[in-house]
Formats: structure tokens, sequence, C-alpha cells
């Protein structure tokens, strides 16, 4: 069975208010698919359904041919599914390198993991330098960067970003993408929210389309650059 | 008797007392860091420990041995009031979790009152600890020896813990971010519980001190403890286990102090003045010393 993320009409309340209704798609093993749409659409809520942090009240949730609504987070975690929160939520109180250990908190072997944090402080060096510093006394970016990294160092076998990107400064952006891209590459399963559409799209294999708790569209990345309604909703045309 | 005698005296006094207030406060801390607990409950692990030493040493066991036994309570109590009260209100709000633990505490106090009768039974002091120490004109008890003693111990075993080890690392994260605790993948149900046998065992340990020290065991020994406790942990930062310690030992500080500073027409309205010093930490330091506002958790 291929490490494959399926969500079949994937419906969501919270309090009552219907925050997803009937959701359904699909990550491929190594594909980047991209989940776009405005504030609020149910981007956010997707990804903490399939994280195990909220329940979902109707549909399935399946990885791997596994049935995830009835885990708890720490058992999805478990299955190699790793959701980088919105937000970043970084422990700011822990040092970085506590951070990072916590990332592989599930881990026992020792060996992989020291591999794997040389790996992401390769990726960013900004953190190499800050191992011993508090989590809160870092930039914005470093944050972003300390949040993505400790997601890798449980070493994912499909990685869910929400809003990567969110309120960092033009060229950490553009750090943060080639990152994701590079990790793409490298054969990381990856489900990206972002509201930057163009430059998500720009480095995803397919994409889908959330409105107010509903796929209103989907296809690959040239067939939803070609949509002329999502550029003009979402690409800014 | 010298100045300087005088000021060590006071201080060991002060140390002595705060070393049972900071092992005491510190379950309260960690429980209150994860589930925004407060556990007023953690006053009757004192209390039962305290009851199982007496009657271990009753039924001739030797005192040490007791004394483990008696911690070794503290701890499961505390997990099955975990497992039992306390995880199926997990995430209610806050004054659900506050009244389930005066519901604990009602619960164990009258079948420790039914189950103990009520009267105050002697603490059976051990010949080691029950001697008097003389240095100059400073004067040190057994037991002041070991409340000194056993709180080093713990407080650098803890350290250790919560700084070396994955499950400390773990508590730390818990208590400062609860939802990215669970998107790292830390099991939370072993993490609470953990907290809750740690600090409950640290509580009996405090509490076979507040006994030895009172020299008197009764159901109802632990309220004013987790009381002062309860203040150590507010003065410290609710939810830091470091401001609990550094909480419990400037309230002992501040007792001794008192004691020392006012009338003597005043020194029985001692724990008014306490409280009144809390109220002013609370004005300038909101969060407590080493606590955090609110917002930051988010």
């Amino acid at each position: 069975m291929t490490a494959e993320l399926v969500l079949e009409d994937v419906h969501v309340d919270y309090g009552g208010v219907a925050a997803l209704k009937g959701v359904s798609l699909s990550v491929r093993e190594g594909e980047l698919v991209c989940l776009l749409g405005a504030n609020g659409a149910g981007k956010s809520t997707t990804l903490r359904t399939i994280s195990g942090l909220v329940r979902p009240r109707r549909g399935e949730v399946r990885f791997a041919g596994e049935r995830l609504q009835a885990l708890s987070p720490y058992q999805i975690v478990a299955r190699g599914i790793v959701h980088c929160p919105e937000g970043r939520h970084i422990f700011g109180g822990l040092t970085v390198q506590e951070n990072l250990m916590l990332g592989a908190v599930q881990r026992r072997d020792a060996a992989g993991v020291r591999r794997d944090l040389d790996w992401v402080l390769a990726l960013f060096p900004d953190l190499a330098q800050r191992l011993k510093q508090r989590g809160a006394t870092l930039s914005g970016g470093q944050q972003q960067m300390l949040a993505i990294a400790r997601a890798l160092m449980a070493r994912p076998r499909i990685l869910l970003l929400d809003e990567p990107s969110l309120g960092l400064a033009p060229v950490v952006v553009q750090t943060i993408f080639r990152v994701i891209r590079d990790l793409h590459r490298q054969g990381t399963t990856i489900l990206l929210v972002e509201q930057n559409a163009r430059q998500a799209l720009a480095i995803a294999d397919r994409g889908y389309v959330l409105e107010s708790g509903r796929i209103v569209s989907s296809g690959t990345r040239a067939e939803l650059e070609a949509d002329v309604q999502i550029e003009k909703a979402y690409l800014g045309a | 008797m010298t100045l300087a005698e005088l000021w060590v005296q006071q201080l060991l006094n002060a140390v002595s007392i705060g070393s049972m207030y900071a092992l005491l406060a510190i379950g309260l801390a960690m429980v209150f860091g994860i589930l925004r607990l407060i556990n007023f409950a953690h006053g009757d692990l004192l209390m039962v420990g305290a009851y199982v030493l007496i009657y271990a040493v009753a039924a001739g066991i030797p005192f040490w041995v007791a004394f483990l036994l008696s911690v070794a309570a503290a701890a499961l109590l505390g997990v099955l009031m975990e497992r039992l009260a306390y995880r199926p209100v997990r995430g209610q709000h806050e004054v659900v979790l506050l009244l389930t633990s005066f519901g604990v505490t009602m619960l164990l106090e009258n079948s420790a009152i039914l189950a103990f009768s009520p009267r105050t039974r002697p603490f059976p002091l051990p010949e080691a600890l029950s001697g008097v120490y003389h240095v100059g004109h400073v004067v040190m008890s057994g037991i002041d020896l070991a409340a000194l003693a056993s709180a080093l111990v713990l407080l650098v075993g803890l350290n250790l813990v919560v700084t070396r080890t994955k499950l400390g690392v773990s508590m730390r994260a818990a208590a400062e971010d609860l939802t990215a605790a669970h998107l790292v993948g830390i099991h939370l149900d072993r993490v609470v519980l953990a907290a809750f046998a740690i600090g409950s065992a640290l509580a009996g340990v405090a509490g076979l001190l507040w006994a030895a020290k009172s020299g008197r065991v009764e159901p109802l020994m632990g309220f004013t403890p987790v009381l002062k406790a309860f203040v150590a942990t507010v003065i410290g930062g609710l939810g830091s286990i470091g401001g609990a310690v550094l909480g419990g030992y400037l309230l002992g500080l501040a007792e001794v102090a008192l004691q020392a500073v006012l009338p003597p027409g005043l020194t029985g309205y001692r724990d008014g003045f306490v409280f009144i010093l809390l109220i002013l930490v609370l004005l300038v330091r909101p969060h407590g010393l080493l606590g955090k506002a609110e917002g930051d958790r988010v």
C-alpha cells in the first residue's frame, strides 16, 4: 500500500457551525499538493482534521489505507503525518535544540535523530548558531524555520504545512519556498496550505481550491493556472 | 547570641520551612502548567502519606521503609486522582476543574475522618531525626536538616529530569503550548500522569516533613500547607516549576522575617501579613515573578 492520504466527504463542525462541508481530496506519495482559498475557507480546519486536533462529524480520513479519525494526535504523528501549524507554535521558553529534539520525541533511533539534526541545521543554517537560544528570542522568520525544522525531525512521511510564509519578509519567504521545493524534490510528500497562491502553485504538482468549506476547483498546476476564475479570485490578475 | 548567629538561625528556619513549601508547590505548578487545574486535593496527598507512615510504623515496618512506602502511596494516590477524577473533565472550563478538585478534597478528607477517626495522632519521629544540633548558638533540629537535605537532593534531581530527559522536556513543552505538544507527537496522557506522579511524590515527602515538624497527623492537616503552597506558586508564577521553588523559599523567608519584625501582639496575624505581601507582589507582577502573561499561551 502506498502512503496516500485520502479525505472522503469530510464534514467538520465548530460548535454547531459547519467549517467543512464534504471535503474530498488526496495526496499521493511524493506529491506536493497545495490547498488554496480565502481566509475562513476551511484550509486550516482541513489540516487540523488530518492531524487529529479536531474530529470530523462525518466522512473519512485515511493514510496508507488506515482510517485516522479514531486516532489521537500522537498516534497520527506515529504514522508519519506531521503538521506544522499556522502561527508556528514553537516552544518559546525552550531552547532551539529542545524544540528540535521534541520534534523527534517519538523516535528511538538516536543515530538517525543525530543525522537528521545535522540535516535540518544544514537546511536552516540560521538555527545552527542559535541552538542554545530560547525560541522566543528568534525573529519571525527564524521561528518559522524552527517550526519546519522541528516537523522534519519527526521524519515525516507526509508534511502538512500551514501558511509557512505568513507575515514574513519577502526575502525570508523566498528561503522558505526554496526549502519546500527542495524537500519536495528530495521526495518528501507535502500538503501545503497557502494564501500566497501564485507562489504556492508555482512549486506544486497539483492543487485544490477551498471555498466556504467545499472544494470548488482542483487540478494540476497548469490547469489551475489556466483557470480564469481562480486567476481572478486568488492570483490577483 | 551574636547578630551574625541570629541571621544564620533565621535564615536556616526560613530555608527549612521554604523547602517544604517548595516541594509542595512544585506538584501544583506542574499540574496547573499543563491542565490549568488548581489541584486543591494536593494537600490531601500529604495527609494520606502521613497516615500510611503511621500505620506502617505501627505494623513494625522500619521507619525508612515506611517513609518510602508513604511517598509511593502519595504518588499512587496522585495518579489515581488524575485517572478517576481529572481525566474525565480534562479540557473543560477552569471552574469545572477547580470544583472537581474541591470534590476530590471533600471525598478524601471525609473518607479519612471515617477511616482514621478525626482525632489527632502523634507522628512517630525516629531517633535519628529527633536530635537537636548546636553550632555556636545556632540551633538546628534533625527535621530541619532532613528538610534541607531532601529538598536539595529532590530539586537537583527534578532539575535533571525536566532539562535532560525527554519526559521532562515534554512536560515543559506541554505546559507551554498544548496544541504544539500534540502536533510534535507528545503522548499527553503519559506526560500528565508523570506530572501527577512526580508532583505527588514530592508532596508526600513535604507532608512527612510537615507532620514531623508539627508532630501531629490529622485528616484535615493538608489544608494549611496546600494553601501556603498555592500562595508560593502564585508568587512565583502559576505553572512555572522554577517559580514554584522560588515562591516557596520566598514565602518561607517572608514568614520568618515577619515573625521576627512584627510586634508580639501582631505575630498571631502573621499569615494575614503574608497575604498582604502576596497582594503587593501581584499588583506589581500580575503573573507572578517568573510567570508569563496568559496571552502568550496560544
